[in-house]
């Protein structure tokens, strides 16, 4: 057995009914679990499995982003997917929250996934169990307005207090590119002396 | 600790003041708490003032609001963002090469090694590797970032205890290391010299020879550091038993790299991670002291240089000739699929969890920046330390801006 299934068994075999998938990544362990076992499957993971190290929690829209706004034939911004498929181990809808534990003795590390209402995500906090979850979480719930509950003060962390939406999210626009289209297609500067010169030369004296 | 006798600890002086976590209390952090207790029972008051966002101790837009009890620091609150770029969004509008543009830009004072996990993520999903030249090459760059990095620490963290003379050292002996960067890689700071697959170029003619002599610069500039700044008696006085960061703790809060290192946690992905580059083929020792403090921070900081120089010796040492690039695709397309890929930065664990749906641009990639998490833990760090220590333990955790707000 690979060091990969010795810890697949063994995490499984620890977190027991709370796992409803799992799945390899690039040698990577993920596991998807029940949202309302969140907390549980932490404090498992930290005193059962020995996983003292909190490498990140975040969020994830699997919803494909709407190309409002982008100009066809654009090809500098990378061509966006059409439907909501999703990654390793599954999901249940939209929103994920995903986070990743390691312990620094048995070196060993997987993440954890758990799939969160689209309508009003929330999930429990981590703090108690890992206190560096405290700005992971918040900025998780200002990015993709996924609430912790039991979290101390779930206030803004990047943006400014009044920032309303979550930027993070695909139906967020990139107000940049809506704005400007990305040098492509329409920026190019005219060669001096050829007849896109000449029109833009007539469009500024009709101007 | 011993429950049988009770320490004096702000939480015991009066219910007032926020909860210490129950941990040993230093020698040397004894006076500092029988202190507070004086304060606290004068009734004196408390002043919130702003540390920045701009101060010289923080590198950049690092705000701190403290509250002080006279000269004691009952609370701090860092505030974070003044530099938010809001890379992890740019990334979903990015082809996979335009991305390691704007990583180069995280930690841009190790942009090398800031690329070396994303363009491996994407290589894990692509099923290719790039040739042993390469990693070889990438290992060194690497290594050589890292002493970039940690030569302007070993400098500047003698500036914030009042010596002035280190500082000018460190920028001195750090301007050979970023000559070799850029004379490899045409990017004093942000090379943007990995590709997906290998590297754009290869080293130029005499880069070997000049690396070595620069690596005996370095060598000799780190005994010079450890006489005159780990051998000064301010300088001791200054950092031991400052900031100390209990190694398990540090591990809940995510710190690494170093500052783990240093509270005594034996961890280190270059040689206990999933293997990377050409780290499995090269001898090196892994440092840990167990203070936590400022101290060992600076102590470890300056092993690791050490060390970082003797790996690049070894591998100009065993550098092999062959190609730089693996055979891809001229426009990259990756396949469906997830990858996690964390490496061993200067400023600690550098992960990227890059999810791709087939097409020529991420999906979603997660950056784990090592300060974020590093400087996390400075709301229960600085409960309790004087004022001018809180310069030193900004110093001391050693983070980059850009790294914090990405």
């Amino acid at each position: 057995m690979s060091d990969l299934e010795v810890l697949t068994t063994r995490v499984t075999e620890a977190l027991g009914d709370c796992v409803i998938e799992h799945a390899e990544a690039c040698g990577n362990l993920v596991l998807r679990v029940r949202l309302d076992s969140w907390r549980s499957v932490a404090e498992t993971a930290r005193n059962t499995l020995g996983c003292n190290y909190l490498s990140f929690i975040s969020g994830i829209d699997w919803m494909p982003a709407p190309t409002v706004g982008l100009i066809e034939g654009d090809t500098s911004t990378p061509a966006q997917p059409k439907e909501m498929t999703f990654g390793a181990a599954g999901s249940a809808g939209r929103f994920q929250v995903f986070a990743h534990v390691q312990s620094t003795v048995q070196h060993i590390g997987f993440t954890i996934k758990a799939d969160v209402d689209e309508a009003a995500p929330h999930c429990d906090s981590w703090v108690s169990v890992y206190p560096g979850a405290d700005w992971h979480e918040r900025e998780c719930w200002e990015m993709y307005g996924v609430v912790f509950d039991g979290h101390p003060s779930l206030r803004h962390l990047y943006l400014p207090a009044e920032f309303e939406g979550h930027p993070l999210r695909k139906d967020f626009p990139l107000l940049a590119r809506e704005v400007k289209p990305w040098p492509g297609l329409t920026d190019v500067e005219p060669m001096p002396g050829s007849e896109s010169d000449e029109e833009t030369k007539d469009e500024a004296v009709e101007a | 600790m011993s429950s049988t006798e009770q320490p004096v600890t702000p939480t015991n002086a009066s219910p007032d003041f926020n909860p210490v976590p129950d941990f040993e209390v230093a020698p040397g952090m004894q006076r500092h708490l029988a202190d507070a207790r004086v304060n606290v029972e004068l009734d004196t008051g408390d002043m919130i003032i702003n540390l920045g966002p701009q101060h010289p101790a923080t590198h950049g837009t690092l705000r701190l609001v403290v509250r002080l009890d006279g000269e004691r620091v009952i609370a701090a609150d860092p505030v974070i963002g003044y530099m938010h770029r809001g890379y992890e969004k740019l990334t979903e509008f990015r082809t996979y090469p335009q991305v390691t543009t704007l990583i180069n830009r995280i930690d841009w004072l190790s942009s090398f090694a800031n690329e070396v996990p994303f363009v491996h993520a994407a290589e894990q999903l692509m099923e290719i590797e790039a040739p042993p030249r390469a990693q070889y090459i990438r290992t060194a760059l690497t290594e050589l970032s890292r002493i970039a990095t940690f030569l302007l620490f070993l400098g500047e963290m003698g500036l914030q205890v009042g010596a002035l003379t280190p500082a000018f050292y460190g920028f001195r002996d750090r301007e050979h290391v970023l000559n070799l960067i850029e004379s490899a890689t045409g990017g004093r700071f942000h090379p943007n010299f990995n590709r997906i697959g290998g590297l754009k170029d290869d080293l130029p003619w005499g880069w070997i020879a000049e690396t070595r002599n620069v690596m005996k610069i370095v060598l000799d500039a780190c005994d010079v550091f450890e006489d005159l700044v780990l051998g000064n008696e301010i300088f001791q006085a200054r950092t031991r038993s400052v900031g100390i960061i209990p190694g398990e703790l540090g591990a809940s809060y995510g710190v690494s790299g170093s500052n783990l290192r240093a509270s005594g946690v034996d961890w280190d992905l270059r040689r206990d991670g999933a293997p990377y580059l050409s780290y499995p083929e090269l001898d090196f020792e892994v440092f840990t002291h167990p203070d936590g403090d400022s101290y060992a921070r600076y102590w470890v900081r300056l092993q690791e240089t050490r060390e970082s120089a003797r790996m690049v010796l070894q591998l100009l040492d065993k550098m092999p000739s062959g190609p730089i690039m693996a055979k891809v695709a001229r426009i990259i397309k990756v396949p469906a699929g997830e990858s996690w890929v964390e490496t061993e930065n200067p400023l600690g664990q550098m992960g990227y969890y890059v999810v791709s749906k087939g097409g020529t641009g991420p999906f979603r990639v997660k950056i784990r920046s090592a300060s974020f998490s590093n400087v996390s833990i400075l709301p229960w760090m600085l409960r309790g330390v004087y004022v001018p220590d809180v310069v030193t333990i900004l110093a001391s955790l050693y983070f980059i801006l850009g790294d914090i707000d990405r």
